[in-house]
């Protein structure tokens, strides 16, 4: 219990050390160019010293929540381009927000932003119900356009109204200058909803989201469900654009759940890691962006985000991409090493188990190999201490100076016999249990043999009630000489 | 507060002014001609989305290529923005085949993190750099004017970038000729293409490799993420007028010159700026387009608006 306890502790404290490593390095490097005293400031940052800072933090985290959580969604739900869509398209809605209200009004800018949003993904869904359009064609058009409207709208204020307009330029990549304790609570009541309603209708979004047909079928209302989502991740999208900027949103609802993705298959859990890992990278891009001035904070974000998606892909112990690589070589290694050592038991049945050890041209032309590759074989063999070699000198009239002797060891000798035992049982069983002809068993009992386990032969073994003879009339090695090991005297007699 | 002749006359009233609105006009009528024969294909082909994921993914290699070369000249900053592309593609098939990933989110995850990546290095650097982020994003069509003359053999010549253009617009005409019935064909029908013996993947490589090189001609002029409605525009346009790929290939002219002459007055009438204006001139002729045109526009094609009356609901997939 323990044990494992420790081994999950260990994994995670590698994957965090990968983590931190090059992110601290990377900020001391960059700090350390603009010659700045960032141990001060990551001190003051960490300890959460100063009012601006927790503002700062507290919003970068929610933001990481909230989008992670919808995120899980968005994913799952295979619309991540649509969210990239929609969040383009609420650009326009926050220069007419502002433009209404003629202030930096939050809850204007965000019925705004909501309203166009709205607007964008129902012409998409206009277009693609009433015209012959693509759905890629649509949300591209609805994107491009609305960007443009949005840029439009947003310079010709900036003209228009002179300095009072600085902050719609942070909209496009975000800023955490000047973050007050107000545009907190847009995300603290977005983060409410999204957990009531998760909470709350947590079987029927599941349902309605990954069948809903059948959702359909059972007197869901699917429709006002997805509506239900698309307000929620409208609010979730422009409540986050303040920090993270209108091109860039998407990523996060993207990146921390793939990454949740790869952790988990269960989507109660994809939401609490993917809202976990979206705080996480939301503090520690904060903090970058905060120790260099001129890092915009929204990429800095991504940035981290993307980082942390690579070292699970690669790293992660279950299903990463570097342990599976390590795994499939160690058994490829393993089936090598197991079917020579099945070629040597052969090579020894051959000679009726007469001596204790065989030549390695013997064992090659059992393999059909060429001597340099059976060395090799050997070779590794040896390594593994599974065999030992000697070299014999033959009479000085022979043409070859010496001769290979081969001998197993005793674990060599198990494993060898344990192989021939399975491949043989296998065997069996097809011809007698399957009726497979039995020249056509043994391209089947060759794969399988290095995988089944010892409670399948046992099996097999009760199955067939503890045969000795295999289809082709050779011994079956019984566990019992396997137990007994090298080459126990009954094998060889009744041979 | 609108006055129609004013806003028209205006912009041509003096000779100065004349010189150097056509400059802005023929730009973008060349930038908006090459992204739209490009995006023909890209948009039969349903790759529009990959269009823009490619138009966000060479920030890195041009932002590179830039602090190593130190210049904004088409050449190196092509390569660059070429690697990045065709990297920002491979990245995003190997997500997609090798991890569970599924496209939308390989494609949403990898251009995010390259356009991110890009802004950052931009930003790290922004001290010696004229380019700024705001023009990576709506571009700087209006600057044309200023771009140094080019001198060829001790003779003037005129904007350079107007001739940097050309030459892309010209090779991207060029190449759509003289490849066209490879376009077609792979375009439309892979195994076709498979069993006439053409190379299917090389040609999908080529036009990402022609997406990349008008891309980066283009987004000095009109930004990242607009290069997308040049693209997209004008083969949705006038794929409601007509049915024939060679007649929606040839209507980008006409197109290409509205989008910049609409583009340039409105943005001198309302003060906008001049690539976001030419999107959205490309809107407001899209939308005719789209609910009457002859060739399946909505209130002229009653048929498959009555097939599909029956599903109704919010637009979820």
């Amino acid at each position: 219990m323990f044990l494992l306890i420790w081994k999950r502790l260990r994994c995670a404290l590698l994957l965090l050390a990968l983590f931190w490593m090059p992110c601290v390095l990377c900020a001391a490097q960059i700090s350390s160019n603009l010659e700045q005293d960032w141990i001060n400031k990551a001190f003051r940052f960490w300890t959460f010293a100063d009012y601006s800072i927790q503002v700062i933090a507290l919003g970068a985290i929610l933001i990481g929540i909230n989008c992670g959580l919808m995120g899980g969604y968005v994913v799952s739900r295979r619309l991540s381009m649509f969210g990239d869509t929609l969040s383009h398209a609420v650009l326009p809605g926050i220069a007419v927000g502002f433009m209404i209200s003629q202030s930096r009004d939050e809850v204007a800018l965000m019925i705004g932003a909501t309203f166009s949003g709205f607007v964008g993904v129902g012409i998409i869904s206009l277009l693609k119900r009433y015209t012959k359009m693509k759905e890629d064609s649509a949300m591209g058009l609805v994107l491009s356009g609305f960007y443009a409207l949005g840029i439009c709208l947003i310079t010709y204020l900036q003209k228009s109204s002179g300095g009072g307009m600085a902050g719609l330029e942070s909209y496009l990549f975000g800023s955490l200058v000047g973050l007050s304790a107000d545009d907190l609570i847009p995300l603290c009541l977005c983060l409410a909803m999204i957990i009531l309603c998760f909470v709350l209708l947590n079987k029927e979004l599941l349902l309605s989201g990954f069948d809903p047909s059948f959702a359909r079928s059972v007197g869901l209302p699917v429709d006002l469900l997805h509506f239900c989502l698309w307000i929620l991740l409208a609010f979730c999208i422009v409540s986050s654009l303040q920090i993270i900027g209108v091109v860039l949103v998407s990523a996060l609802l993207i990146i921390p759940a793939a990454t949740a993705g790869l952790l988990t298959h269960k989507m109660s859990r994809l939401l609490l890691f993917s809202g976990i890992l979206g705080a996480l990278t939301g503090i520690i891009g904060c903090f970058l962006s905060f120790l260099v001035e001129r890092l915009p904070a929204g990429p800095v974000i991504v940035l981290c985000s993307a980082f942390l998606f690579l070292t699970v892909l690669f790293f992660n112990p279950v299903r990463g991409i570097l342990p599976s690589w390590i795994r499939t070589r160690k058994r490829g290694q393993r089936i090598r090493c197991e079917n020579t050592l099945k070629a040597c038991y052969q090579v020894l049945e051959e000679s009726s188990f007469s001596s204790q050890s065989f030549s390695q041209t013997s064992l090659a032309r059992r393999r059909r190999k060429s001597d340099a590759e059976i060395e090799r074989e050997i070779d590794v063999l040896i390594r593994e201490g599974y065999a030992t070699r000697q070299i014999i000198l033959l009479e000085q009239k022979s043409e070859l100076p010496s001769e290979n002797m081969i001998s197993l060891t005793p674990s060599g000798w198990e494993i060898a016999t344990r192989m021939i035992r399975n491949h043989r049982l296998w065997e069996l069983y097809l011809t007698k249990e399957a009726s497979y002809a039995p020249d056509h068993v043994h391209d089947d009992a060759e794969k399988i043999e290095h995988i089944i386990g010892e409670k399948t032969v046992r099996e097999l073994e009760r199955i067939l009630d503890n045969p000795r003879r295999d289809p082709h009339g050779k011994l079956i090695p019984s566990q019992n000489d396997i137990d007994r090991g090298w080459l126990s005297p009954p094998l060889v007699t009744e041979k | 507060m609108f006055n129609l002749v004013e806003s028209l006359i205006d912009a041509w009233s003096t000779h100065e002014q004349v010189i150097w609105n056509l400059q802005i006009v023929f730009m973008g009528i060349m930038v908006s001609l090459s992204c739209g024969l490009v995006g023909c294909f890209v948009v039969v082909r349903r790759m529009a989305l990959l269009g823009d994921a490619v138009s966000h993914g060479i920030l890195p290699g041009i932002v590179i290529a830039y602090l190593l070369t130190g210049s904004l000249s088409v050449g190196p900053v092509w390569i660059g923005a070429c690697i990045a592309g065709l990297g920002c593609g491979a990245c995003i098939e190997w997500l997609r085949t090798k991890t569970p990933l599924r496209e939308d989110a390989a494609m949403g995850l990898t251009f995010t993190s390259f356009f991110a990546l890009g802004i950052v290095l931009l930003s790290l650097e922004v001290g010696q750099v004229h380019l700024d982020p705001a023009c990576i994003l709506y571009g700087e069509i209006g600057l044309t004017p200023l771009a140094p003359e080019l001198v060829l053999w001790g003779v003037p010549c005129g904007n350079q970038a107007l001739w940097n253009m050309g030459l892309v617009c010209l090779a991207t005409m060029i190449s759509t000729v003289v490849f066209y019935r490879f376009l077609l064909v792979t375009s439309f029908d892979t195994s076709l293409a498979r069993s006439l013996g053409m190379p299917v993947a090389s040609i999908q490589y080529g036009l990402m490799l022609l997406l990349a090189l008008v891309v980066v001609a283009s987004f000095e002029s009109v930004g990242v993420i607009l290069v997308l409605a040049m693209m997209i525009l004008p083969p949705v346009s006038s794929s409601f007028l007509f049915r024939r790929l060679p007649n929606i290939l040839l209507s980008c002219l006409p197109l290409s010159i509205l989008y910049s002459l609409g583009g340039l007055h409105l943005a001198y009438w309302m003060n906008f700026p001049i690539s976001a204006s030419m999107a959205i001139t490309g809107v407001v002729i899209f939308l005719p387009c789209c609910l009457f045109g002859p060739n399946g526009g909505i209130f002229t094609n009653t048929k498959s608006l009555s097939i599909q009356e029956g599903s109704k609901g919010i637009p979820i997939n």
